[in-house]
């Protein structure tokens, strides 16, 4: 078989047609179409239009004509759709089924979303447009912005950050700002308890701070007693993400808040996993700093595979002078996006400058006020209510088959270690794996690594109870299944996928980064 | 003679005179699946007992490897780089990660012997 036995076909079309499945003459199978890379489907002697040679026109390029192929797929506009139509239909999506993947918030995006994103007003304009014409545009910013201060209760946001860690990055930069304006350049060290995301310790790294662990305690919150131990004078701050990365609330939040701002630092909050509490709690009111909203998580903005992302961050009284530019405000009727930072300075305020070429993903920004203004303020606090009931569903439903890692209730994602998979011969990876015959997305796995063999579900506000039945009597087959001695059933997973378990150890340790042509790695074996 | 002391990260250390050789442990080894990179550090740079000194990262996860006494590095396995399989494959032979200069023999009496570790991870 020449397909994706390791992950990608590498062979030359005519062979790859004959075998990607090998029952078949075509290589497809039912509707299942084979299909190789596009540098594999299309020939670089090939063109998609024909064009004729010009003849008797005198060259201009000065010597400077191309002397070899540049190795660009030639293909017919109906066969780069094709290709790319056929790839999108191997894909797992939102759009086709529950994606229980913890910590990432797969939740169905709206389709008024989609409609209000493409209005040209929103959709076809272009960021060095005279700011007179975008007036519309600025509002919205401007709207979304109150929206989000609102519901988190802070007197500030910079709405240019492109992701989540990328909001981190701005929040932890305007801490920096605002140590440094103190005099306070020694306070460098940032305290991270072991159940904040991943992206956490990373980020505080990247602004030049010290990263000091806090431990778990066994209820997978912030151990109290080794947090206050850690305060110092050499503190910057705490980051927090609440929920904690265990689908947990961290009860002693205001607590921690109170502490640290005593002890002289700042609390960063990540806000990744506000869709468990936004229109429930504040977070201003809990004493935070900063807090970055992923809009495309809590608002239902799509993402996956790496983008598009929205990452807001919202600001305390005592951060709120160093946020970046730029940012939309208001003068009568009229909206002006603050660019520079003299401009700000002269409005009071003290930027740590800019994160961003222009002002953020308006797409992103036009589908969460979307969403925001069609749910209300009392559909938000629902869709989260449902979020957090949806989980317990499923946490309730698992517990006599499957391990919950905590005790008691969970907030948006139920959490599962690996005991009731003891001395099956089944290991995390197994069932994950498993769950693709099923017809599912895997849920999160090995993360976080407080807990051994890690299983994050988060099935969001989005499925049904129908849905969530489906799933549950999926997985407790399964876990029965295990349970029962059914191994192969495991570790011979995915049985029904068009690609089969995959060596990701050998990919990991010889990753091929670069595709090279058939006749190129035949030169260069000779 | 030579002794292997244990601390509670899963880091082992063979004493050998006035060096140490050291690695992971099997348990750590197995809880982190298939290694398929170690990060060494320099020889010549000098660690204090409990600093980050190491990464090793498998299919699951990057961990953090800690010095497991001060000194200097006086040699790293070069030949994980290539082959980080040898991690898994003999954890305590082949898949060594660094010799250490020990600075302070005292630090050993800290860390457990062969029969405590054993107890540890149970």
């Amino acid at each position: 078989m020449a397909m994706n036995t390791q992950g990608r076909p590498s062979k030359p079309l005519h062979v790859f047609d004959a075998g990607a499945y090998d029952d078949t003459f075509s290589g497809s199978r039912g509707l299942d179409q084979a299909e190789p890379l596009i540098f594999e489907r299309g020939h670089f002697d090939n063109c998609g239009v024909d064009l004729e040679e010009p003849k008797g026109l005198p060259t201009r390029l000065g010597g400077l004509d191309r002397e070899g192929e540049i190795g660009v797929p030639g293909l017919s506009e109906p066969e780069t759709m094709r290709h790319y139509v056929r790839l999108s239909r191997k894909n797992y999506a939102i759009d086709l089924g529950l994606y229980p993947l913890g910590s990432c918030t797969m939740k169905h995006n709206p389709r008024l979303n989609e409609k209000l994103a493409r209005l040209p007003g929103f959709g076809d304009i272009h960021p060095l447009q005279p700011q007179s014409t975008v007036q519309g545009a600025f509002e919205l910013i401007g709207e979304l912005a109150h929206w989000l201060m609102t519901l988190t209760n802070t007197p500030a946001v910079a709405m240019s950050p492109k992701a989540g860690a990328h909001g981190e990055l701005c929040g932890m930069m305007a801490i920096r700002a605002a140590l440094d304006a103190r005099g306070e350049k020694h306070r460098r060290r940032v305290l991270v308890p072991e159940s904040a995301h991943g992206t956490n310790p990373a980020t505080a790294v990247q602004c030049g701070f010290t990263v000091d662990e806090i431990p778990a305690n066994e209820g997978g919150r912030v151990d109290m007693e080794a947090f206050k131990a850690k305060l110092g004078d050499d503190v910057a701050g705490i980051m927090l993400t609440n929920p904690n990365t265990c689908g947990l609330f961290e009860r002693d939040i205001k607590e921690i808040a109170d502490l640290i701002h005593e002890a002289g630092g700042y609390f960063y909050c990540d806000g990744a996993n506000f869709n468990a509490i936004v229109g429930r709690v504040r977070p201003g009111d809990l004493g935070i700093d900063a807090m970055h909203i992923n809009l495309h998580k809590t608002f239902s903005t799509p993402h996956g595979g790496g983008g598009p992302g929205s990452g807001p961050t919202v600001f305390s009284e005592a951060l709120a002078p160093y946020a970046p530019v730029p940012y939309v405000k208001q003068d009568g009727e009229t909206w002006t996006m603050v660019e520079h930072e003299d401009e700000a300075r002269a409005d009071g305020a003290d930027p740590f400058g800019r994160m961003t070429a222009f002002h953020g993903n308006m797409g992103m920004f036009t589908r969460a006020l979307s969403y925001m203004m069609s749910h209300g303020s009392d559909g938000l606090k629902q869709a989260a209510e449902d979020a957090v009931l949806n989980a317990n569903y499923i946490l309730a439903r698992l517990k006599h088959v499957m391990t919950p890692a905590f005790d008691g209730t969970c907030m948006h994602e139920a959490l599962f270690d690996d005991r009731f998979l003891k001395d099956t011969g089944v290991s995390t990876l197994d069932f994950a794996k498993a769950m693709i015959d099923e017809g599912y997305h895997p849920m999160t796995m090995y993360f976080p690594l407080v807990v051994h063999g890690a299983m994050l579900i988060e099935p969001t506000e989005t499925e049904s109870i129908g849905s969530l039945d489906r799933f549950c009597d999926t997985l407790e087959g399964l876990a029965l299944a295990a349970r029962s001695g059914e191994t192969e059933r495991f570790t011979a997973a995915p049985r029904h996928a068009p690609a089969k378990r995959l060596d990701e150890t050998k990919a990991a340790r010889n990753p091929v980064l670069r595709w090279t042509p058939p006749q190129d790695s035949a030169q260069a074996a000779e | 003679m030579s002794e292997t002391r244990y601390t509670k990260d899963h880091e082992w250390i063979r004493i050998e005179g006035e060096e140490g050789v050291m690695g992971i442990t099997s348990y750590a080894a197995d809880q982190l699946g298939d290694v398929v990179f170690v990060e060494l550090p320099e020889v010549g740079k000098s660690f204090k007992q409990g600093d980050e000194m190491a990464v090793v990262e498998s299919v699951k996860a990057a961990s953090e490897v800690y010095a497991p006494v001060s000194g200097e590095i006086v040699a790293v396995n070069d030949a994980l780089d290539g082959e980080p399989g040898k991690v898994n494959e003999a954890p305590d032979a082949d898949g060594w990660f660094v010799k250490i200069k020990i600075a302070d023999k005292g630090e050993l009496e800290g860390l457990m012997d062969e029969a405590a570790y054993k107890a540890h991870v149970e």
